[in-house]
């Protein structure tokens, strides 16, 4: 009963992207210049998709909400970005690249896109490289990989640990370059709150200036999000305060499906929570894993002393550790995939093998490398994130393990795109995070920031020239019509609502409640009862932020309250379909695992039976059920094994 | 090349050329003035002044120094000027970075104070020598031949019998100094000639500079305080 | 690693409601707050505060929480990014105040940021001064492998040593000239440092100064204060090449 149409072209999975490239359309030169686009977001997709369109000669109108594109959360990535190069001589190819990805995400992702990025992965590097962005090299000169979590070659590049700011740099400066010619328009402090609908297609958004809350109307032949995950919605995750999933939102309640939202992908080696006030969880790269080993006391006695701060790490002898990663998974030890790893962690803890305060926390331990390496050698290859370790927690990692504990970090779900990564809205795209993309229910570590460049550089501008070309004779979109009219009034209408509450509790009251039932119930395992729960606890907060929020400040002014709220009424509908979601999948895959779905030894266990699809929702209006299509997922290439990292 | 002179790095430029002009002038005058204390009787001394009085190169060099001197401090107001501009409105908790005391935020007070003690100098000395003239210069000397001043006299006359000069000659000597513990380095900071090698070296090689100058200049009417 | 409590704290923060308003300081007290939070976690608890009590919070920039995206920018008791070194506000610790203290917190004051609201100031000159020559002229593909053209190691750190600028603008705050020297420096040094930036560097050299000058920064005076502030360790020895860069960019007109 699937009535989606993901349209996949036809041919051998090597030649889809090719086959389809020739057989699409062009705009010629003169009529990109008669063609508006919106880009909303400056992320690593939306910078390179900006910048790429510029170039190609259509007018562009670049937004987001920080004071500068540059500040986008990609610039937080700190450990690398994947490419099929084979650099290292190790056997690493587009197709091992595509395996790797599709089985990292547990064979819930489409073939043909999961084959097209890995495609273009090596083209990518490239442009990175004509760009300026300094990679690290070997001696020789040559660029330099690193292995990364979950997979058997080096085919990671990395600049130091700031990968992810790195490669946004690059894009920020080509951005710069087309704000320079003129063919971009930047509007930074802009916050898309609605996309506008004209005779069904995307035709422009409105936004609101968050210098000065003057609400305005752009228009547009397209509307591209790159707007990055809703992590957010835990509260605490490693995403930026501002990362919100509202714009993905808008976009669903005016009819672009909503795919996968339950697939949220934890990290595992994230600096543990601490007290009450915290407003942000920092990860601590996963390269760490590669020379860190995993441990917690094997005696429950030394952890609950630790618990009470009576002995430190350091006086418990190596015979009384349990390196518990490379005890379960022989193969892979510490390597093993993030929600594997991430499981597992927990597991130590709830068994009460915790290590700190909150019994919340494992144990990196960099002593073997040290002993190994040598403390230079260590110094080179992480010395930023030991500095950044020790300035949070005031523990040196040189001489003490560092405390790790999983975390929220990014989302395998978003809105629902096709192969030309158009939502089913036509002319409103997604891409990068925002996109349900190419990850299946987990991604593999340095696949985000390759996902994000693939779109924005060498995907979205060519399938976005099929569909304008289609549009070439409509003229500049008026903004002054009744459907611009009417989105603007719902703009003004929800936020003044919002203001006029004038409730007892700030936004961040709710916030942190809506984390913790999140956390709690749609959080790292997750079963039919807990998830109910949440769905019916977060129908009440619900309520209860409606009635009871107090945004301050002015509307019309700079007002952080007054966006947070409005971030945060849709996170509460956004937590309420991850939960449904999780729900309706009665399997354990990637990210997403079901108490009701384990193996013997407590694995997870997915269901092909019944899991081999993305669900795509579809708003069905306020407080009414939302409708699930299935986009059935079919395997002609590799074939479904339960991943196993023993 | 007007876009030059006006651009930040452009105008720095000419202040560290002629920064760096002033302290090869300056080395110049203080191994000369160093004879002072090699030779109580003053002939050295008068020997040497009257060579500087007299040589065309010299005659040459004075109007150009003059101008070193005037693009130096006219750039310096300017600069100043230009750079409080850019900050409108300052810290309450002020800017607690560098400590109040270090050099290269007192440039330009350090600079005015040279200047003060600069225009007190140049009437000790130089306008009688030049200008005005001074029965002291006449007095008769060891070895004077015709014509040639008595340079000495005046000299030591001042040092030994105005304490107050002393005391501002050291101090000329000390602020002197202070500018170009900072000035010198950054010098070859401005004409981009520093790396991250280099930096510790050239800060090091201000310092001594700066010493020698510095100490230099002090120890003549130290010199004669103490010995008179 | 109990982190102790501090029992009572006192802000003192500038208060400026828009551009135009001259704007205030006033002095909050903030009780009860573990030296493990951080100082914008501490601000969160103020605003909190304020909040409930029918105030206006105050208003500052943030973003990532981790010191990357630049965005945090508090001058916090006379020091760009408080009275730790190497990092940003978001990462200063309370472990750094004591009980009882009264901490002074002011936005970056520099003409060329003009001040928004409260802490937030306007540094959309940052992103001008990039547009004018920031970048290496390149489009997207048509571009050689990226292990055609070697770059040493050295070099390649180097570069990257100078392409850790986050833009925060603490060197601006910082310098008693509010000079922007420090963050144009990395930009230019970054490129001239890789062949693939050489082709450009005159033209970008001269753009960037120029644009630098033009929106009202001041010269730099070699006074080394942006160094010290700079959370990035970004080093003066850029700002040599900067001038190296220039002074060559300019002789060849
Ligand atoms: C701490 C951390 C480390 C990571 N490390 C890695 C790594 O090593 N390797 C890897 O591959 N991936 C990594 N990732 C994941 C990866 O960084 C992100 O998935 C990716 O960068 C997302 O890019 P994006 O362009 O889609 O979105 P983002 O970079 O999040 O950009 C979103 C953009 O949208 C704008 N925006 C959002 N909402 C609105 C709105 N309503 N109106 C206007 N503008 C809006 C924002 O201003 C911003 O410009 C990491 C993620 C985190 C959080
Ligand atoms: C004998 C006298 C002097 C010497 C040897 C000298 C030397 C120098 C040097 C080498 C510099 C560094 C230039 C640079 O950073 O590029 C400098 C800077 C400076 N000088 Fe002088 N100077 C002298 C007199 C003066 C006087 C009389 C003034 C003015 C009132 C002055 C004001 C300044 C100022 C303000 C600077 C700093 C300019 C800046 O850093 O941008 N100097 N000086
Ligand atoms: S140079 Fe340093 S202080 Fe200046 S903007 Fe860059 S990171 Fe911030
Ligand atoms: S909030 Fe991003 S650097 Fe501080």
């Amino acid at each position: 009963m699937s009535n989606i149409d993901s349209k996949i072209p036809e041919g051998p999975l090597a030649e889809k992207w090719s086959r389809h490239k020739a057989a699409i359309r062009v705009v010629s030169p003169a009529n990109k210049r008669k063609l508006d686009i919106i880009v909303v977001g400056t992320g690593l997709a939306g910078a390179s998709a900006a910048a790429s369109l510029g170039e190609l000669g259509y007018n562009v109108k670049a937004f987001c909400y920080q004071d500068s594109p540059r500040r986008a959360h990609s610039i937080a990535a700190q450990g690398g970005i994947n490419a099929a190069k084979n650099y290292q001589n190790d056997n690493d190819s587009v197709y091992r690249l595509f395996y790797d990805t599709i089985k990292g995400g547990d064979y819930r992702a489409r073939e043909a896109n999961t084959y097209r990025l890995a495609e273009v992965s090596p083209n990518i590097i490239d442009q990175c490289v004509a760009q300026g962005v300094p990679f690290a090299r070997e001696y020789g000169g040559t660029l330099a990989n690193r292995s990364f979590g979950g997979v058997l070659v080096s085919r990671t590049f990395y600049a130091r640990g700031q990968t992810g700011q790195q490669l946004l740099l690059g894009a920020y400066s080509a951005l710069n370059r087309q704000i320079d010619a003129g063919s971009v328009e930047m509007y930074a402090r802009h916050e898309m709150l609605d996309v506008v609908l004209v005779d069904g297609k995307a035709r422009g958004i409105i936004v609101r200036d968050l210098t000065n809350g003057e609400i305005k109307r752009f228009g547009a032949h397209a509307v591209v999000m790159a707007t990055g995950g809703y992590g957010n919605v835990f509260f605490l995750s490693t995403n930026a305060m501002g990362s919100n999933g509202s714009a993905a939102w808008q976009a669903y309640k005016k009819g672009a499906y909503f795919s996968n939202p339950c697939y949220v992908q934890i990290h595992p080696t994230c600096i543990p929570v601490h007290g009450s006030q915290q407003s942000k969880l920092t990860l601590m790269s996963e390269s760490l894993r590669n020379d860190g080993r995993v441990w917690v006391p094997k005696k429950k006695e030394d952890a609950e002393r630790l618990r009470k701060g009576e002995i430190s790490a350091v006086d418990i002898k190596d015979e009384d550790r349990d390196f518990y990663l490379e005890r379960r998974y022989p193969s892979y030890g510490n390597l093993v995939p993030r929600d594997v790893a991430s499981r597992a962690a927990k597991e130590r803890c709830d068994a009460g093998f915790g290590v700190n305060a909150e019994g919340k926390a494992v144990f990196l331990d960099f002593k073997y490398a040290i002993e190994r390496l040598g403390r230079e050698t260590i110094e080179k290859r992480y010395g930023n994130l030991f500095q950044m370790y020790e300035k949070i927690t005031d523990v040196d990692p040189y001489t003490h393990p560092m405390q790790i504990y999983p975390a929220i970090h990014y989302a395998m779900g978003g809105t629902w795109v096709d192969y030309n990564l158009m939502t089913s809205i036509p002319g409103l795209y997604a891409i990068g995070e925002a996109n349900f993309s190419d990850h299946g229910a987990n991604r593999l570590g340095a696949s985000a920031l390759m996902q994000g460049l693939a779109d924005g550089y060498f995907i979205l501008p060519y399938t976005i020239g099929d569909y304008l070309a289609g549009e070439i004779m409509v003229p500049k979109i008026d903004t002054n019509t009744p459907e611009f009219d009417e989105a603007e009034k719902n703009v003004t209408g929800r936020l003044e609502k919002l203001y006029n509450i004038k409730g007892d509790q700030p936004v961040d009251y709710f916030h942190k409640k809506l984390g913790h039932i999140m956390w709690e119930y749609v959080g790292m395992s997750r079963n039919e009862e807990g998830l109910k729960k949440a769905i019916e606890e977060i129908a009440e907060l619900k309520k209860e932020f409606w009635s009871n929020v107090r945004v301050p400040g002015e509307m019309n002014n700079i007002n952080p309250e007054l966006e947070k709220a409005g971030r945060l009424a849709d996170f509460l509908d956004i937590g309420d379909l991850m939960a449904r979601d999780a729900l309706n999948r009665n399997e354990s895959c990637g990210g997403h695992f079901r108490e009701e779905s384990v193996t013997e030894d407590g694995e997870a266990k997915r269901n092909d039976e019944i899991g081999c699809y993305a669900s795509a929702w579809e708003f069905q209006g306020e407080d009414k059920e939302p409708v699930m299509h299935r986009e059935e997922l079919v395997f002609e290439n590799v074939k479904l094994t339960q991943r196993s990292y023993k | 090349m007007s876009s030059f002179m006006k651009a930040s790095i452009g105008r720095k430029f000419f202040m560290s050329l002629t920064g760096l002009f002033l302290i090869i002038f300056l080395f110049v005058h203080l191994t000369l003035n160093l004879l002072l204390t090699f030779d109580d009787s003053g002939v050295l001394f008068n020997e040497a002044a009257h060579f500087m009085a007299t040589n065309p190169i010299i005659k040459i060099m004075e109007p150009i120094l003059a101008l070193g001197f005037i693009i130096h401090i006219i750039w310096s107001g300017w600069i100043t000027l230009e750079n409080m501009k850019a900050r409108p409105k300052g810290y309450q908790a002020g800017d607690n970075l560098l400590k109040w005391y270090a050099p290269a935020k007192n440039m330009f007070i350090l600079g005015g104070m040279v200047l003060i003690f600069l225009i007190i100098h140049l009437f000790n000395f130089y306008v009688k020598m030049r200008f005005t003239g001074d029965p002291l210069l006449n007095q008769p000397g060891p070895g004077l031949e015709d014509g040639v001043h008595n340079s000495y006299a005046l000299v030591a006359n001042l040092f030994i019998h105005y304490p107050v000069y002393d005391i501002i000659y050291i101090l000329g000597g000390i602020l002197v100094g202070l500018h170009i513990s900072h000035g010198f380095w950054s010098a070859f900071q401005t004409i981009g000639l520093n790396n991250s090698k280099w930096m510790i070296r050239l800060k090091f090689l201000a310092h001594l500079v700066a010493f020698l100058i510095g100490a230099g200049f002090a120890y003549i009417p130290l010199y004669f305080l103490i010995k008179f | 690693m109990a982190d102790k409590i501090l029992k009572k704290i006192y802000v003192k923060v500038w208060r400026q409601n828009n551009p135009s308003e001259k704007g205030r300081f006033e002095t909050y007290e903030v009780e009860n707050v573990s030296q493990g939070s951080s100082f914008l976690e501490m601000i969160d608890i103020l605003n909190d505060q304020l909040i409930r009590e029918g105030k206006d919070p105050i208003a500052f920039d943030h973003d990532c929480r981790e010191g990357i995206c630049g965005m945090c920018s508090m001058y916090i008791n006379g020091h760009a990014h408080g009275p730790d070194s190497e990092i940003t506000t978001c990462q200063l610790h309370m472990r750094r105040f004591e009980d009882g203290e009264t901490i002074t917190v002011e936005p970056w004051r520099a003409g060329a940021f003009p001040v928004i609201k409260d802490l937030i100031v306007d540094r959309t000159a940052f992103d001008k001064i990039q547009q004018a020559g920031g970048y290496v002229s390149v489009n997207t593909g048509g571009v050689p492998d990226g292990n055609t053209i070697p770059i040493s190691q050295v070099d390649a750190e180097e570069a990257m040593d100078a392409a850790a600028c986050i833009g925060c603008g603490a060197c601006v705050a910082t310098c008693k000239n509010s000079s922007a020297m420090l963050f144009v420096a990395a930009k230019v040094s970054q490129f001239a440092k890789l062949p693939q930036g050489k082709v450009e560097a005159k033209r970008r050299a001269k753009a960037m100064v120029a644009k630098m000058d033009e929106l009202g920064f001041g010269g730099c005076t070699n006074t080394g204060a942006c160094e010290l502030a700079c959370p990035k360790n970004i080093s003066i020895s850029h700002i040599a090449r900067l001038n190296r860069e220039y002074l060559k960019a300019k002789f060849s007109d």
